[in-house]
C-alpha cells in the first residue's frame, strides 16, 4: 500500500453564511441572555459566581457599578433578565437572578472604602438634575467623582423618588434605600430638597452647563364615571394614596376596599390596604387575569395575602348614599378576537355586578406631566405632550437639556431609569467637553480562556439539576400587622448558594478555531443539547433546518466557523448551549476553548471621552 | 482528572421513537477514552442505529474483549446486557450466550488487536459457525490501550508515532471474514456516520454472522502523517463503493431514482437494504467479484468502504445445528433430561 503525503489543501466551502465575527462585542454579549436583556447590562453570571464563592462584597460591587441600587433592585426589580434566562429554555424556570442580587447586598458587609470618594478637584462645570429619583441619582453618581458640581432638586423632603414615595416599605425597607441613596449623597451633590421646580427657564437662567430632567411620571390617571364627584371622599388615586402612606399622612383605610386596575400599582395598593385595616380587599380588573400588567410574582404575592382578583369587569358607576360611597357597579365583559387576533372587550350580556365597599383605590395608570416646562424653553413636545428625546443620547431638542427615567419615554421601572441615567451622564460628559454626543463609547470587553487542565476549568462546569428555589416569606399573621415589616425574607446564604448553582455560566463562551479542528466529531457526539453540526454551508434559513437539531429560535444566532479541511463548516446553534464545556473537554486539539467574556458598558469619564 | 456525568438536559425537540425513547436514552456512562477517539464516534453511531431501529435496550447483549475499543460497551446502551470478557475471547463468550438464548440481539465489539492478534482464531471460528451477531472491530492499526504498538492490521510501511516502520504484512479482517463465511460484510469509517449508521442498522437486522470493520483513528497514537489509519489518510483514500438506506418494512419505501443507480436487496426478515451505487459495476451479492475488487483496490492504496458483501438468505448457527425453537435457557429439567428411555432411542439411531 502506498503512503502519500497527507497535508492535502483545504477544500473550498460552498457559499452561504459568513463566518461569525466574534470580535464584535455584540456577538458574545447576546449569548449572555440575562446581561443582554438587562437595560444596564449587569454582568449577571459574573456576580452569581462571586456569590457562590462567598465573595458577597465583590458580587455587590459588580452590581453597584452597573445598576447603582443592588439592594433596592434585589427586592424590587422588574427583572427583564429572568424571562430571557437560558435556563428557562432548558427547564421549567429561570435562575432567580433578582433575589440572588439581594443575597449579595444582604451579605456584603462594609464596602464604603471601595466606593468612589468625593472629587477633590472640581472641573468647574455645573449640572442641574430635576427630581431625585433613580435616573437623576445615577447621573449624579457617574458625574460627581469626575469633579462636576451637581445640583439636585426635588419637591420631596428626601431623595429617592418613587423608590421612596411609591414602593411600599414592606417590599423595600427604608434602611436599604437610605443606605444606597446615601452612597450617592456622600459624593456631595448640592441637594435642594423640598423645593419644587416651577420653571425650567429659571433653572436654565442660573447658568448650568447642562440640565437633566428626571422628574418621573407623577400623575395618576382618574376614573370619570357617575358617582365620582359625589363619593369622592372615599375614592383615592392610587399613587397619591401610596405616597401619603409612605409619608405617614395616612395610616388606615376602611374594612372593605376595592382596588381598580391590574398593574403593579394596584398590587401595592391592595397589599398596603390589607396592612392598614382592610379585611375584605379585592382587586377588580377589566381584562382577563392572564393579560394583567402586574408581574406574575406580584399577583401571586397578593393572592397569598388573601386578596381575590376578579376579572372581566368594567367599572360603570360608583354607588353612594347620603354622600357616602357604598360600592362599585360593574359590567361583565368577555374577550373577543377579530380575524387579526386583536382582542376587544365586549359586554357579555350577563347582569351587572355590584360589590359593596368603604373605600376605592383607583390604580388605572400613570401619566407624565410637565406643567413646569415652558413651551418656549426650546424643548419640542409631541402631540401626546411628551418631550422629543433621542433614544440613544437622551438629548432633547434643547441641546443643553437631557431627559431620562419615566420622564423621557413614559413610565417604566427603576432599572430602565438607571440605564438612562448612565447614558445621559455619558452624553452630558461629552456635551460639556465639546464632543459629539452621538458618538457613543464602545464597551470594555475581555475574553480569557478558563482552561486549567484536561478536565479542569476555572469555572464550575457541572450542571445542577435543581429546580428554582422559593424565597421564604413572613407568615401572613405577622406580615399583615405591620406596613413596614419586610415580607420577603430573602435567601439565606445556603439557599442562595444552591440557587447560584442553577446558573449556566452563559458568559463562558465556546470559542471555535477552525484551523485546529480535525473534524473528529467528538464534540458533536458529546454535546448534551445537540448544538454542534459539521455540514455544507448554506444560507441561514436553509442551514437552520439541516443542523443536528433544528434551530427554530431565530432570536439566537448560529455560530459559523469555516476553513475546515473537508470544506464543510462548523455551525453551532447558540440557543440551548449549556456552557458545560464538554465539547472543549472532548476536543483532542483544543479547537474548542471555553473563554470568559466580560463586558462592561462604558460610563462617563475620561476613558469614555478618549475612546 | 474527573469526569463529570453528561448533563441530563436535552434538546426540547429531541425525537422519540416508537418505544417512547429518545436517542439519549440509549447512552451509557461517560466515556473515559482519549478526547477525539474514533471509538466514541462509533458508540454514537451504535446509539443512533438502535434508536432508529426502535430496539428495546433489554433485548441487546453487548459483548467485548480487552482494549480501548472493548471498553466502549460501557459508554452506550446503559440499559442493555453486557459481558466484558478477556482479551480475544469475546467470540466464544458470545457464541455460548447465543447458544443459550437465541432470542437476544448480539453485538460484539472488538479491536484490531483483540480480533486480529490474540483473538484471531476465535474470530474466524465464530464467523464460520454462522453465529447470528453483529461483530464490529474498531480498527485503529494499534494497540491503543497499551500505548500504541503496531497491531496486525497495520499496513506494511506505515509509521509509528515514534518514527518506527511496520515491516509485517497486514491482516485484512474483511477478507478473512469473507473467507470464513460471513454473510454480511462491510467496512466504514468512524468519521462518516451517514454511511456507518445504516450499515449498523442493516447488520443488526441481518440473521447471520455480520461483520463490520470500522476504521477508527487513535488520536493519541496513530493519527500522524505516515499512518494509514488517520483521519486525513482515510478521508483522502476512501473508496466508497456504495451508500445505503435501510428500511425495516416494504411500506416506507419510495422509488424515484434513475434506473441502475440503486439496488434494493431484501433480507430474510423482509427488511430492505437500498444501495446507492458509487462504483458502477460493484455487485455486493457476488462474493468472488468482491474479493477481487478488494484485492485490486487495496493494491492501489485505497480504503474500500460500504456494504461489501451480502447473502440475503443466510443460515445461522441454530438453523445449522437444528436446535429447538425454544431458546435453550427456557427449557426445563424435563426437556433437558428426558430420561433413560429417550437416551436409549437416541443411542439406537447410531447402532
Ligand atoms: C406604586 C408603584 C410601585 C412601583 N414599583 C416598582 C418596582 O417594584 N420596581 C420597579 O422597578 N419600579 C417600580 N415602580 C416604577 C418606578 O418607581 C419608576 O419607574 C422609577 O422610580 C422612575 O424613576 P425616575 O428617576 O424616572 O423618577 P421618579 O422615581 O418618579 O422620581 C422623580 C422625582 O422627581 C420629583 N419631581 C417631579 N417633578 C418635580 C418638580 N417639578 N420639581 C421638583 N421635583 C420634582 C418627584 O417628587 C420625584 O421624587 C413603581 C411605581 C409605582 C407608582
Ligand atoms: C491475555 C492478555 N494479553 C495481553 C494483554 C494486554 N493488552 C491489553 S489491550 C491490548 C491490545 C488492545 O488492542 P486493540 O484490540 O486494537 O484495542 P484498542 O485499544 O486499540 O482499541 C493488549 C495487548 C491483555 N490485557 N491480556
Ligand atoms: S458547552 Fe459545548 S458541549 Fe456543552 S452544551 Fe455548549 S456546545 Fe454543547
Ligand atoms: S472535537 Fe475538536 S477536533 Fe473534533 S470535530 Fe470537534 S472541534 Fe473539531
Ligand atoms: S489510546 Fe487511542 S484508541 Fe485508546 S482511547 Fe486513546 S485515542 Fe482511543
Ligand atoms: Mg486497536
Amino acid at each position: 500500500m502506498s503512503i502519500d503525503a497527507l497535508d492535502a489543501p483545504a477544500k473550498r466551502s460552498r457559499p452561504g453564511m459568513k463566518p461569525t465575527d466574534i470580535s464584535n462585542p455584540d456577538y458574545f454579549h447576546k449569548v449572555v441572555d440575562c446581561q443582554w436583556a438587562c437595560p444596564a447590562h449587569t454582568p449577571v453570571p459574573e456576580y452569581i459566581r462571586l456569590i457562590a464563592a462567598g465573595r458577597y462584597a465583590d458580587a455587590y460591587m459588580v452590581n453597584w457599578k452597573s445598576n447603582v441600587f443592588p439592594g433596592v433592585l434585589g427586592r424590587t426589580c422588574d427583572r427583564p433578565c429572568e424571562p430571557a434566562c437560558r435556563r428557562g429554555r432548558v427547564e421549567a424556570e429561570p435562575v432567580a437572578i433578582c433575589r440572588l442580587k439581594r443575597v449579595a447586598a444582604d451579605n456584603k458587609g462594609e464596602i464604603r472604602d471601595r466606593l468612589p470618594k468625593p472629587a477633590t478637584t472640581k472641573n468647574g462645570k455645573r449640572i442641574a438634575l430635576i427630581g431625585a429619583g433613580p435616573a437623576s441619582l445615577t447621573v449624579a453618581r457617574d458625574l460627581l467623582p469626575l469633579g462636576y458640581h451637581v445640583v439636585i432638586y426635588d419637591q420631596d423632603p428626601a431623595a429617592g423618588g418613587m423608590m421612596r414615595t411609591q414602593i411600599p416599605k414592606f417590599r423595600l425597607p427604608e434602611k436599604v434605600l437610605d443606605e444606597e441613596v446615601g452612597f450617592i449623597t456622600d459624593l456631595q451633590p448640592e441637594l435642594r430638597m423640598g423645593k419644587r421646580v416651577d420653571s425650567l427657564k429659571a433653572v436654565l437662567a442660573e447658568g448650568f452647563d447642562a440640565v437633566f430632567v428626571g422628574c418621573g411620571a407623577p400623575r395618576g390617571r382618574n376614573l370619570e364615571i357617575p358617582g365620582r364627584e359625589e363619593a369622592k371622599a372615599n375614592i383615592h388615586i392610587g399613587i397619591d394614596w401610596l405616597s401619603s402612606v409612605s409619608f405617614e399622612h395616612v395610616d388606615k383605610i376602611g374594612k372593605r376596599v376595592i382596588v381598580l386596575g391590574g398593574g403593579n400599582t394596584a398590587m401595592d395598593c391592595c397589599r398596603t390596604s390589607r396592612r392598614l385595616g382592610g379585611e375584605d380587599v379585592k382587586v377588580v380588573v377589566r381584562s382577563g387575569f392572564e393579560e394583567m400588567k402586574a408581574s406574575p410574582w406580584e399577583k401571586e404575592d397578593s393572592m397569598r395575602e388573601g386578596i381575590p382578583i376578579h376579572n372581566f369587569l368594567v367599572p360603570k358607576e360608583f354607588t353612594h348614599k347620603a354622600g357616602k360611597l357604598t360600592g362599585v357597579l360593574f359590567e361583565k365583559v368577555k374577550a373577543e378576537f377579530d380575524a387579526k387576533g386583536k382582542r376587544s372587550l365586549v359586554p357579555s350580556g350577563e347582569p351587572d355586578v355590584h360589590f359593596e365597599c368603604d373605600d376605592v383605590l383607583v390604580a388605572v395608570g400613570q401619566e407624565n406631566a410637565f406643567p413646569w416646562i415652558e413651551r418656549d424653553a426650546g424643548i419640542e413636545f409631541d402631540k401626546w405632550g411628551m418631550p422629543k428625546v433621542d433614544e440613544v443620547t437622551y438629548q432633547s431638542s434643547n441641546p443643553k437639556v437631557f431627559f431620562g427615567g419615566d420622564a423621557a419615554f413614559g413610565p417604566k421601572n427603576i432599572i430602565w431609569a438607571v440605564a438612562h441615567g448612565h447614558g445621559a451622564a455619558v452624553s452630558i460628559d461629552k456635551f460639556v467637553n465639546g464632543l459629539s454626543v452621538a458618538d457613543r463609547p464602545p464597551p470594555f470587553v475581555t475574553l480569557a480562556s478558563q482552561k486549567m487542565g484536561i478536565h479542569e476549568w476555572s469555572y464550575d462546569n457541572d450542571i445542577a439539576n435543581d429546580l428554582r428555589y422559593k424565597v421564604p416569606h413572613l407568615p401572613n399573621e405577622v406580615a399583615l400587622k405591620d406596613v413596614k415589616a419586610e415580607v420577603e425574607l430573602g435567601f439565606d446564604r445556603e439557599l442562595g448558594y444552591k440557587e447560584t448553582q442553577r446558573c449556566l455560566n452563559c458568559d463562558v463562551q465556546t470559542v471555535f478555531s477552525a484551523k485546529l479542528c480535525i473534524e473528529c466529531d467528538a464534540c458533536v457526539d458529546i454535546c448534551p443539547t445537540d448544538c454542534i453540526t459539521f455540514t455544507e454551508n448554506g444560507d441561514e434559513k436553509d442551514l437552520r433546518t439541516r443542523l443536528t437539531a433544528p434551530a427554530k429560535n431565530t432570536t439566537q444566532d448560529i455560530y459559523v466557523g469555516d476553513g475546515l479541511k473537508t470544506g464543510r463548516i462548523m455551525a453551532k446553534d447558540e440557543d440551548l448551549c449549556l456552557h458545560c464545556g464538554f465539547c472543549a473537554e472532548r476536543c483532542p486539539t483544543g479547537a474548542w476553548d471555553m473563554q470568559k467574556f466580560l463586558l462592561e458598558t462604558a460610563q462617563a469619564g475620561e476613558k469614555c471621552q478618549s475612546r | 482528572m474527573t469526569y463529570l456525568a453528561k448533563p441530563k438536559f436535552r434538546h426540547p425537540s429531541l425525537e422519540k421513537n416508537e418505544r417512547g425513547f429518545t436517542r439519549r436514552d440509549y447512552e451509557g456512562s461517560i466515556s473515559t477514552l482519549c478526547a477525539g477517539c474514533g471509538h466514541d464516534s462509533i458508540s454514537a453511531a451504535i446509539i443512533q442505529a438502535c434508536f432508529e431501529l426502535n430496539i428495546e435496550p433489554h433485548r441487546i447483549a453487548k459483548m467485548s474483549g480487552i482494549g480501548c475499543s472493548s471498553k466502549t460497551p460501557d459508554y452506550f446502551l446503559g440499559q442493555s446486557h453486557g459481558f466484558n470478557s478477556v482479551h480475544g475471547r469475546m467470540p466464544s463468550v458470545l457464541t455460548g450466550a447465543n447458544l443459550a438464548n437465541k432470542n437476544l440481539i448480539y453485538l460484539g465489539v472488538s479491536g484490531d488487536g483483540d480480533s486480529a492478534s490474540i483473538g484471531l482464531g476465535q474470530f474466524v471460528h465464530c464467523v464460520r459457525r454462522g453465529v447470528n451477531m453483529t461483530y464490529i472491530t474498531e480498527n485503529n492499526g494499534v494497540y491503543g490501550l497499551t500505548k500504541g504498538q503496531f497491531s496486525a492490521t497495520a499496513d506494511r510501511g506505515s509509521k509509528s508515532k515514534a518514527g518506527g516502520t511496520n515491516t509485517d504484512s497486514p491482516i485484512d479482517l474483511v477478507s478473512m471474514a469473507l473467507l470464513a463465511g460471513a454473510t454480511f460484510v462491510g467496512r466504514s469509517f468512524s468519521g462518516d456516520k451517514p454511511q456507518l449508521v445504516p450499515l449498523i442498522k442493516a447488520a443488526l437486522s441481518h440473521n447471520g454472522p455480520a461483520f463490520i470493520d470500522v476504521i477508527s483513528p487513535c488520536v493519541a497514537f496513530n493519527n500522524h502523517a505516515g499512518s494509514t489509519k488517520s483521519f486525513d489518510f482515510v478521508r483522502d483514500h476512501n473508496d466508497a463503493v456504495n451508500r445505503l438506506d435501510f428500511f425495516e418494512g416494504r411500506a416506507e419505501i419510495v422509488t424515484d431514482y434513475e434506473p441502475g443507480t440503486v439496488q434494493d436487496v431484501e433480507q430474510h426478515d423482509g427488511s430492505i437494504i437500498r444501495l446507492h451505487k458509487i462504483a458502477d459495476s460493484y455487485d455486493p451479492t457476488n462474493k468472488v467479484a468482491t474479493m477481487n475488487y478488494l484485492a485490486t483496490h487495496h493494491e492501489k492504496g485505497e480504503v474500500v468502504t460500504g456494504l461489501l458483501y451480502l447473502d440475503p438468505n443466510p443460515k445461522d448457527m441454530h438453523q445449522l445445528l437444528r436446535t429447538v425453537d425454544v431458546p435453550l435457557n427456557r427449557l426445563g429439567v424435563k426437556e433437558l433430561c428426558p430420561g433413560a428411555k429417550a437416551l436409549d432411542t437416541i443411542n439406537d439411531e447410531y447402532r
